[in-house]
C-alpha cells in the first residue's frame, strides 16, 4: 500500500514539476504541497487521470499557524473509490492571497470552501456563492483562528423589556481558566510565579 | 383569457419543524408545488467543537465526539481514537478491537432504528417511531451498562475501551441478537409493503452513480445508488476483515432503496455482533501503555508509580507527537473521518471533523429540485440528517 502510494506520488510530481512542491509520505498516508495558482488544475489532473482517480473530494479544511508568513494552510482530502487509495493536498495562503475555488471540478467543493472563508477568512476566487456558512447571521470575525479567543467577542439573550434578542459584549463572572499542566522542569514558555522577582533585584 | 405571470414563491421551512430533524432552515423558492431551489441555512447548531478541542487534551476531547452526532455516539469516538492511536504508534489488544466492533455495530443498529422510523414518521406514519423507541432503549441499557450513560457514552478511548463488559452481558446481548430480527420482521410488515410509504418513496430523491461521486456522499447514500463501497470492506480498520458480512446495495438510489438498505444493514449488523461475541478472545481491555492508558483504580490505591501515572494523565494528559494523520470509519451516516494534527503538545493543534452528514445536506438542493413540497421531507429524512454532526 504503501509502495503504491509512494510511486503514485512519484507519478503526479514528475507531471506537475511547477505545481507540486513536495510530496510526503507519513502514517501510511500520502501528502502533496502545491503552488496556490495551479490548484485547480493539479485537482483535475488528480481526477482525471487514469492512475489517480480521485473521483470524490472527502474534505477541504484550514489550518492556521500565525507565525508562518503565510499564515493558512488549505487541506484537501481525495478519496479514489475505484482505486481505493486517498491522498491529501496541501496549499499555502494568506489573508490576502485567494485560492482558485474547485466547485466546478467538484460540487462538493461549495460548502467545504464556504465553511473554510468562515472559520478562517481564507478567500475563494471564483466561488458561486461565498457565504458564511456555520456561524450566525452578521457574525464578524473567523473563530477557528488561533488569534480569535475561545469565549468569542459577543453573546446573545433573550431581553424581555425589548421583547428581541441582544447582543452584548461576551464578559465572564469568573475569569476564563486555562490550567497549564506542562511541566515546568522540561521549560515552561511563560514566566513562573515568583520569578520575575529574581530578575528585578539580580 | 389574458396570460397572467406567476411569479415563484420562497418559502421558509424552520428551523422548527419536526421534520427538520434538527434545527434545519431551508430557504425554498417554490413554482406552485414543485421545488425550484433549496438553499438550507444551517449552523444553527454550531458550538465550535473543533475550537473547544483545540484547549483540551486528546482524553478530553473524547466525550466532545459523543455530543456530535448524538444518534451514533461511539461510531465518532471510534474515528478520533483511530486517530491518535496512529499518531502515537498505539496498538490496541485484541479484546478491545472485539469490543469496539461490537459497540460499532450496536450504535449502527440504534441508527438506523431511529432513522428508518423517523422517515416513516416524516411520510405519515406515526406507529414504527413507537416501535423502534422501545427496541432503541433496549439497546441503550447496554450502552449504560458498559459506560453507564445512555448516550453520551465516552467509552472508546484512545487505546482502547474504558471498562471490561460486566458479567453476563455478552449473554444478554446474545439473547437480544435472538430476537431482534424478528422485531425487524415486524418492522418490516408495516413498511416494505405498505403502501402509502412506497408511494412517498419509491422514485423520490434520486441519486445517480455521477451525482454520488461528485457530492461527496457516503455510506447508504453512495449504496443505495448501487456502488459497492463500504470502509469496513474496502479499507478495514479493527477486526472487521475477519468477520464475515454482506453489504446491502440499492438499485435505483432512491429514498425507498436507501431505506432497505438500512434494514438490511441492521440484519448485518446482528450477524456481525454475534460473531464478536463468538470469536471475542480473553485479556485487557486497552493498551498497557502506561504513559498513555491510566491504571485501574485498585493498582492506583496500592502502588505510587500508579498514582504517579493517574495523576499525570488526568492533568497534562499525554503528549503526542507532532505530525498529522486523517481516520475515517463507516459511521451508520456515511464516512466519519478526522483530520488531526499535531504539534506535540498534549492538545490538538486542529482537529477537522469530517461528518457526511455536512456533504449530503449540500445535496438537498439537488435532490430536491422539480419534486413536490411534500417530497423535501421524505428526502430529509433518508439522507439521515443529525444537526449535532453538520453543524459540529
Amino acid at each position: 500500500m504503501d509502495e503504491t502510494l509512494k510511486q503514485l506520488g512519484e507519478h503526479v510530481a514528475g507531471a506537475w514539476p511547477d505545481d507540486v512542491l513536495g510530496t510526503r509520505m507519513s502514517h501510511g498516508e500520502l501528502t502533496l504541497d502545491a503552488r496556490v495558482a495551479g490548484i485547480s488544475e493539479l485537482l483535475r489532473f488528480l481526477r482525471d487521470d487514469a492512475a489517480c482517480a480521485f473521483e470524490v473530494l472527502i474534505d477541504i479544511c484550514g489550518v492556521d499557524y500565525p507565525e508562518r508568513p503565510q499564515r493558512f494552510e488549505v487541506v484537501y482530502h481525495l478519496l479514489s473509490v475505484s482505486r481505493n487509495q486517498r491522498i491529501r493536498v496541501k496549499v499555502a495562503t494568506d489573508e490576502a492571497t485567494p485560492v482558485p475555488s474547485i466547485t466546478g471540478l467538484y460540487p462538493a467543493a461549495g460548502w467545504f470552501e464556504r465553511e473554510c472563508w468562515d472559520m478562517y477568512g481564507v478567500m475563494f476566487a471564483g466561488h458561486p456563492d461565498l457565504r458564511r456558512i456555520l456561524t450566525d447571521y452578521g457574525f464578524e470575525g473567523h473563530p477557528l483562528r488561533k488569534d480569535f479567543p475561545l469565549s468569542g467577542y459577543v453573546e446573545v439573550r433573550y431581553d424581555e423589556e425589548e421583547k428581541r434578542v441582544v447582543y452584548e459584549p461576551v464578559t465572564l463572572t469568573q475569569e476564563f481558566r486555562r490550567f497549564d499542566f506542562m511541566s515546568p522542569w522540561e521549560g515552561a514558555e511563560y514566566v513562573l510565579p515568583g520569578d520575575e522577582k529574581a530578575k528585578g533585584n539580580a | 383569457m389574458a396570460e397572467v405571470k406567476i411569479s415563484n414563491y420562497t418559502m421558509n421551512f424552520g428551523p422548527q419543524h419536526p421534520a427538520a430533524h434538527g434545527v434545519l432552515r431551508l430557504v425554498m423558492e417554490l413554482d406552485g408545488e414543485l421545488i425550484e431551489r433549496c438553499d438550507p441555512h444551517i449552523g444553527l447548531l454550531h458550538r465550535g467543537t473543533e475550537k473547544l478541542i483545540e484547549y483540551k487534551t486528546y482524553l478530553q476531547a473524547v466525550p466532545y465526539f459523543d455530543r456530535l452526532d448524538y444518534v451514533s455516539p461511539m461510531s465518532q469516538e471510534h474515528a478520533f481514537c483511530l486517530a491518535t492511536e496512529r499518531l502515537l504508534g498505539l496498538e490496541v489488544p485484541p479484546r478491545a478491537s472485539y469490543i469496539r466492533v461490537l459497540f460499532s455495530e450496536i450504535t449502527r443498529i440504534l441508527n438506523h432504528l431511529l432513522n428508518v422510523t423517523a422517515q416513516a414518521m416524516d411520510v405519515g406514519a406515526i406507529t414504527p417511531l413507537l416501535w423502534g423507541f422501545e427496541e432503541r432503549e433496549l439497546l441503550m441499557e447496554f450502552y449504560e451498562r458498559v459506560s453507564g450513560a445512555r448516550l453520551h457514552a465516552a467509552y472508546f478511548r484512545p487505546g482502547g475501551v474504558h471498562q471490561d463488559m460486566p458479567a453476563g452481558m455478552a449473554e444478554d446481548i446474545h439473547a437480544y441478537c435472538g430476537r431482534f430480527p424478528r422485531f425487524l420482521d415486524d418492522l418490516e410488515t408495516l413498511l416494505t409493503d405498505n403502501r402509502i410509504f412506497r408511494q412517498r418513496n419509491v422514485d423520490i430523491g434520486v441519486v445517480t452513480r455521477e451525482e454520488a461521486f461528485a457530492w461527496g456522499f457516503s455510506g447508504v447514500m453512495v449504496r443505495g445508488s448501487g456502488i459497492a463501497w463500504d470502509l469496513r470492506k474496502s479499507q478495514p480498520y479493527e477486526v472487521y476483515d475477519q468477520l464475515d458480512f454482506d453489504i446491502p446495495l440499492g438499485k435505483n438510489g432512491d429514498c425507498f432503496d436507501r431505506y432497505l438498505c438500512r434494514v438490511e444493514e441492521m440484519r448485518q449488523s446482528v450477524r456481525l455482533i454475534e460473531q464478536c461475541l463468538e470469536k471475542m478472545p480473553g485479556g485487557p481491555v486497552s493498551s498497557t501503555d502506561r504513559k498513555i492508558v491510566p491504571p485501574s483504580r485498585g493498582e492506583m490505591k496500592s502502588t505510587m508509580e500508579a498514582l504517579i501515572h493517574h495523576f499525570k494523565l488526568f492533568t497534562e494528559g499525554y503528549h503526542v507527537p507532532a505530525g498529522e494523520v486523517y481516520a475515517a470509519i463507516e459511521a451508520p451516516k456515511g464516512e466519519f473521518g478526522v483530520y488531526l494534527v499535531a504539534d506535540g503538545t498534549n492538545k490538538p493543534y486542529r482537529c477537522k471533523i469530517r461528518a457526511p452528514g455536512f456533504a449530503h445536506l449540500q445535496g438537498l438542493d439537488f435532490m430536491t429540485k422539480g419534486h413536490m413540497l411534500a417530497d423535501s421531507v421524505a428526502i430529509i429524512g433518508s439522507q439521515d440528517i443529525v444537526f449535532g454532526e453538520v453543524d459540529r
